[in-house]
This record gives structure tokens, sequence and C-alpha cells, in this order.
């Protein structure tokens, strides 16, 4: 049904070239290409002006017009006038529309092989700006919690229950079932070891002070980091998508105060509250083995982690659970706030959020660790 | 294939989201070759028709036929194949946007044809061109503005030559000048290559410059209340909203 579409070329004038289309111009058939034109444009040098001979042809589409547009660049260039007459008058006039607007000439060059040196140099400056970012960041919400201490920040208190419900409340049975194992598996290790001198006691120490001591804090931390952090970060990237943030701005309210600070306390106040919880439930996994494998009574195991378990070693712990709540949340929303503006870059935010808060959080163990030791506590 | 050719047609079509039915007895033809004007002031649900017509969303009751195929009675199969020779520009551009312009066309150009990469490139140039973006191929959705971002959403609605076209609302937000020569490539679009076109639209220029055929969606009566010609319809309606509408409220 459809005929092979067809080129000929024909020399009216000496300094014309007449270009004849025949057959059928569609998307999908076999289309030749401008190569030939072009060929006889450079041979024969003093063509000055390409005209159309549009009898022949059949039916036409985008096919078509992606040829003439090419053929008017190579036309271009040779500095030839292109005689549009001869086309059919629809495809005279979209080619005119085309052309209305002239082409933007300091569009971006697609991106092409950096070398390895470039690479290098690139890293280091975007990981200077990158510190420099993390410095100010910080630096605004420390901002913006001392005018929260002074009682002039401004957000919404039923976002502020709204986050500490999905921090604190929601987050129970995960955290549960985190905490009970580790109890669990810390309990195990230690009893293997133990036993061999006798000692089984001190299963009852050893979990009672690397839960209340670390372990919890580190458990609860990471499980807020993957759940809250992420969603965080989530949210204000979709936020900075959708300009909300840039509506926010031109309204005079401070994005770090009306998002920022209420997630962050939210998880500062509930991230004590859930190591206080993360720690009864891993002790109740490690006296799960105490009392159900070794055969330890219930009440010697619950003295024996209430004698073991200091006070001091139940403040660490809550202290560290609330640096690391405010490391969860500051990861969340700096990822949010610097988020592109694209679907893929809201998924970026978000993984980075939590390897961000991960890092922080052994970073910071680290930290709290070597003080401790230099305090001696 | 006449110009009279039913190529969409619209039998007793209520829409309605759960209970909230928006609009009822719908019932009109949108000719081969028609450039078809849906309209009727904000919210009556002309983007809601819209996304029936184009099988987004099913209607609460009623036919959608394209040429004889009952649209919703259809089986996947079938309403991919109806559909894969429609375009659609939505109404706020729905531009992927973490790809760039250039392959936000060549999308569906790479998964519906066999052309090579350098093909395709040309006709992401030319349709950008056509749209007055010429130069733009490289740069993503949120580097553009928004009349610009939706000038995109028309060059990738029109990337696979489909015999209709859906425009929601194309000409809000765009500068008089690019309006007007968006109104030109709808009308050269429909008359060299033949196009369907169906626009949701109330510049009212716009609507008389290129309208051949049109809908009205009352919402205060939940129906329509008139189809045709919309010059037509300005010098012979008797209903007194329609005519409010197509004259700016100056005569009712
Ligand atoms: N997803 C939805 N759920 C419920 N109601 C909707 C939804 N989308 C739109 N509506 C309602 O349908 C009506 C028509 O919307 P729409 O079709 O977008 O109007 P327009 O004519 O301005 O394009 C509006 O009143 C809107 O409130
Ligand atoms: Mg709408």
């Amino acid at each position: 049904m459809t005929e092979r579409a067809d080129l000929k070329l024909a020399t009216p004038a000496a300094d014309t070239l007449q270009v004849i289309l025949a057959g059928d111009w569609t998307l999908g058939g076999e289309l030749p290409g401008t190569a030939e034109v072009e060929r006889t444009l450079a041979a024969a040098a003093p063509v000055r002006t390409v005209t159309f001979d549009s009898r022949g042809l059949g039916h036409w589409d985008t096919g078509l017009l992606t040829f003439l547009l090419h053929l008017e660049q190579v036309c271009t260039r040779h500095r030839i006038r292109l005689d549009r007459e001869g086309l059919p008058p629809g495809a005279k006039r979209l080619l005119e529309l085309a052309a209305a607007v002239p082409e933007k000439k300091d569009a971006r060059p697609p991106e092409g092989r950096v070398s390895f040196f470039d690479f290098l140099g690139q890293e280091v400056v975007r990981f200077g700006r990158a510190a420099a970012e993390l410095l100010e960041f910080i630096g605004e919400a420390t901002v913006a919690v001392i005018r929260l201490v002074r009682g002039r920040a401004r957000f919404r208190r039923a976002d502020l229950s709204l986050y500490m419900q999905a921090a604190g409340v929601q987050a129970l049975p995960i955290v549960s079932l985190i905490c009970f194992l580790v109890g669990l598996i810390l309990a195990f290790i230690g009893a293997i070891q133990l036993k061999l001198f006798g000692a089984q006691i001190y299963v009852a120490d050893l979990v009672g002070i690397a839960m209340v001591r670390l372990m919890a804090a580190i458990m609860t931390g990471i499980v807020m980091a993957g759940r809250t952090g992420g969603a965080f970060a989530a949210q204000l990237g979709t936020m900075q998508v959708n300009q909300e943030i840039d509506a926010l701005k031109t309204l005079g309210i401070c994005p770090m105060e009306f998002l920022v600070l209420p997630r962050m306390l939210a998880l500062a106040l509930m991230m004590p509250l859930l190591c206080l919880y993360a720690n009864v439930m891993g002790i109740l996994g490690g006296m799960v083995v105490g009392v159900g494998l070794l055969g330890l009574g219930l009440v010697p195991y619950y003295t024996q982690t209430v004698q073991a378990v200091g006070l001091w070693n139940l403040g660490i712990g809550l202290f560290s659970g609330t640096v690391f709540g405010v490391i969860v949340a500051l990861a969340g929303c700096m990822r949010g706030m610097q988020c592109g503006r694209s679907a893929a870059a809201v998924g970026e935010a978000a993984t980075s959020a939590v390897v961000t808060a991960i890092v922080g959080i052994i970073v910071a163990t680290a930290a709290i660790t070597v003080i401790c030791d230099v305090l001696g506590i | 294939m006449t110009a009279q050719d039913a190529h969409i047609t619209v039998r007793d079509l209520t829409m309605a989201y759960g209970d909230f039915v928006l609009m009822r007895d719908l019932n009109f033809t949108i000719h081969r070759g028609d450039i078809f004007i849906i309209m009727g002031g904000s919210g009556c649900g002309k983007s809601t028709l819209m996304t029936v017509l184009v099988g987004l969303k099913a209607p609460a009751r009623g036919q959608v036929l394209y040429g004889d195929t009952d649209f919703w009675g259809a089986d996947q199969e079938t309403r991919d194949r109806l559909l894969r020779r429609a375009g659609v520009m939505y109404q706020s551009g729905a531009l992927w946007s973490s790809m760039t312009l250039a392959e936000n066309i060549a999308l569906p150009l790479e998964t519906y044809t066999t052309l090579r990469p350098a093909r395709i490139r040309e006709v992401v140039k030319l349709k950008l061109a056509l749209v007055g973006l010429a130069g733009f191929e490289e740069f993503y959705p949120a580097e553009i503005s928004g009349g610009m971002q939706k000038r995109a959403g028309i060059a990738r609605a029109m990337a696979l030559d489909p015999e209709i076209l859906f425009f929601d609302e194309p000409s809000a937000g765009l500068d008089p000048v690019s309006a007007r020569r968006l109104d030109d490539l709808i009308l050269e679009l429909n008359e060299s290559l033949g196009t369907t076109m169906v626009v949701v639209t109330h510049e009212l220029a716009s609507i008389f410059a290129i309208g051949t055929n049109s809908v009205f969606l009352d919402v205060s009566r939940r129906t329509m209340t008139a189809t045709g010609n919309p010059r037509k319809l300005l010098n012979e309606t008797k209903d007194p909203v329609v005519r409010q509408f197509l004259t700016r409220g100056e005569q009712s």
C-alpha cells in the first residue's frame, strides 16, 4: 500500500539544485538521508539555490519534516538559499513554525568524558562545599534552637505532636523486636564463654551493661535513621520539588523553624524514652537465655543486673540516645532541604539521609566513648 | 476517511468521584479532523472528562467509543492499542523530572518505534523546534519556566505523530505571542497531518480562532448544555450561561 520514499536530484539551471521527492515519507518507512544531497552540493560548487518538486509525494509526516530540517541546516552551513516553494503547503508552514523561535545558542553541551585529575579536583571541591553546607546547616539549626529557648520560634504545635507520635509510639514494635533479639544474641555469645569458667551469672552483667550503656541507643538510633530519618528527607525533598519550601520562604516563615525544629525536637524528646524501653527489652532478651538456657533463677538474674548497671551507665546511654536522635533528625532534614527538583533527587535524599545518620551515630559513639574514658566514668 | 467520520463518541456518560457526581448524561461526538474544545468554568470537570477519554479514570456510567470500539468495555490489550495512537498533554506538564527534555520526548519513540538513535535525535529536535524550544534538549524540566514546561509537554505528546491529541489548558500561563504560536501549531498539525485535536481551554480568543466543534459543561446543572462550532454557538445559543461564557459575561 505504501510506496517507497524516493529522492532524485536534478539541475534545471546551472546554479539550482532541485530535490524531487516521491513516494510516502513516513517515519516508519525506510527514508533516504541527506548524504546524497550534501555530496552533490560539495561537488557542484556553483549551486546557490535548492528547490523542491513534491508532485510525486504521497503521505508524509514527521519523517519528511526531520529530513527537511536537516537539509535546511546543511544549506545554512554551505550558505545556500533554500526555497520552500515547491513543498506541500502544510510542510512549508510547519517548517516556518519550527524556525519561528531561533535556536538557543548557549545551550549546554552534552556531558563528555572528564579526565581523572578533572574528576579528582571536582570531587575535592564538592567535598569542601559539602562540609561547608553541613556546618552552615548545623549553625542554622542551632540558631533555631536558641530562638526556641527564647520562646520566639514559630512552628505548629500540632506538627510536633504528630512527629512525636510517629517517632515514638509507632516505633515501639520494631524497637521491641530488634532490641529483644540483640539482648538474646549478646546473652548467647556471652554464655558460651562464661560457661567455661562456671561464671554463667555474669551473663546478666554483660547483657545489662552492654545494652544500657551502648547497644540500646545504637540499635534504636539505627532503626530510627532508617525509619524516620529517611521519611523526613523524603517529606522535605518532596516539598522542595513542589516549591512548597519556596512558598514558606516568601511568606517570611523560616523553614528551619517551621519544618526542621519540630522534627528535631520530636526525635530529641522521644529517643531517650525509646532507649529506656529498648533497655528493658534487651534485658528481657538476656533473661530469656539466662533463665531458660543456663538455668539461672529469675530473682538472682534480676539482682545481678541491678547491681551491675549503675546510674552512670544509664545516664550515658540516655544521653547517647538523645544525641543520636538529634543526629538522625539533622541528617534527614539536611538531605531533604538540599534535595534537587526531581523524583530521582528525592530518592537520593532519602538514601543519603540514612547513610549520613548511621555514619554520624558511629562517629558520635566513638567520641562519647573517648570522652567517658578521659573523664573516667 | 471523510471529515465526518466519528473519532470518539461519548454516550450517556456520567463521571463521579465516589458518590460525588460531577457530570451526567454527556452525549457528543468528536469527528476525525475536528479541533474539539472542551469548555466550562474552573472546577466543572473538564480535566476529569479528559482523563475519562484517555483511559485514566473509568466512567460511572455510559460509553466512550473510539471509532466503533467501546473503550471501557474492551480488554486491556485493545485499550493500549487505542491509546498508543493518542497523545496527551497534562495540565501541569507532567514531564519526568529526572530526565532531560530530549529524554522525555525520546522515551515514547524508543519504546514504540524501531528508529535509530540518530533519527530519534532529529525527531526530538524537530518537535522541540515546533513548540519554540529549539536548543533546550539538554535542560531538565526544573530548569525551565512553567510555560516552557507546558510546551515541552506538548512536544512529548506529539512525539509519535498520534492520530488524536489531547491538550489540557495548553495556553494557560503562556505569554500572548507563545499562545498565538501554539494556536497556529494546533491549526497546522490539524490541517497538514489531519490530527484530531481535543483541547481543554477557556481562552476565548483561542476558542474562536481554532475551534471547529465543542462541548460546554455547565457546573450548576451538572451536565452539558451545548455542543457544536463555538462561533455558531455564539450566534445561535439561547442558553444564558453559555452566552455569558462566550461573551465574557458582557451579555447575559
Ligand atoms: N481525585 C479527586 N477526588 C475527588 N474529587 C476530585 C478529584 N479530582 C478533581 N475532583 C473534583 O472534581 C471537580 C472537577 O475537577 P477538574 O476536572 O480538575 O476541573 P477542571 O474543569 O477545572 O479541569 C472539582 O470540583 C474537584 O474538586
Ligand atoms: Mg483542569
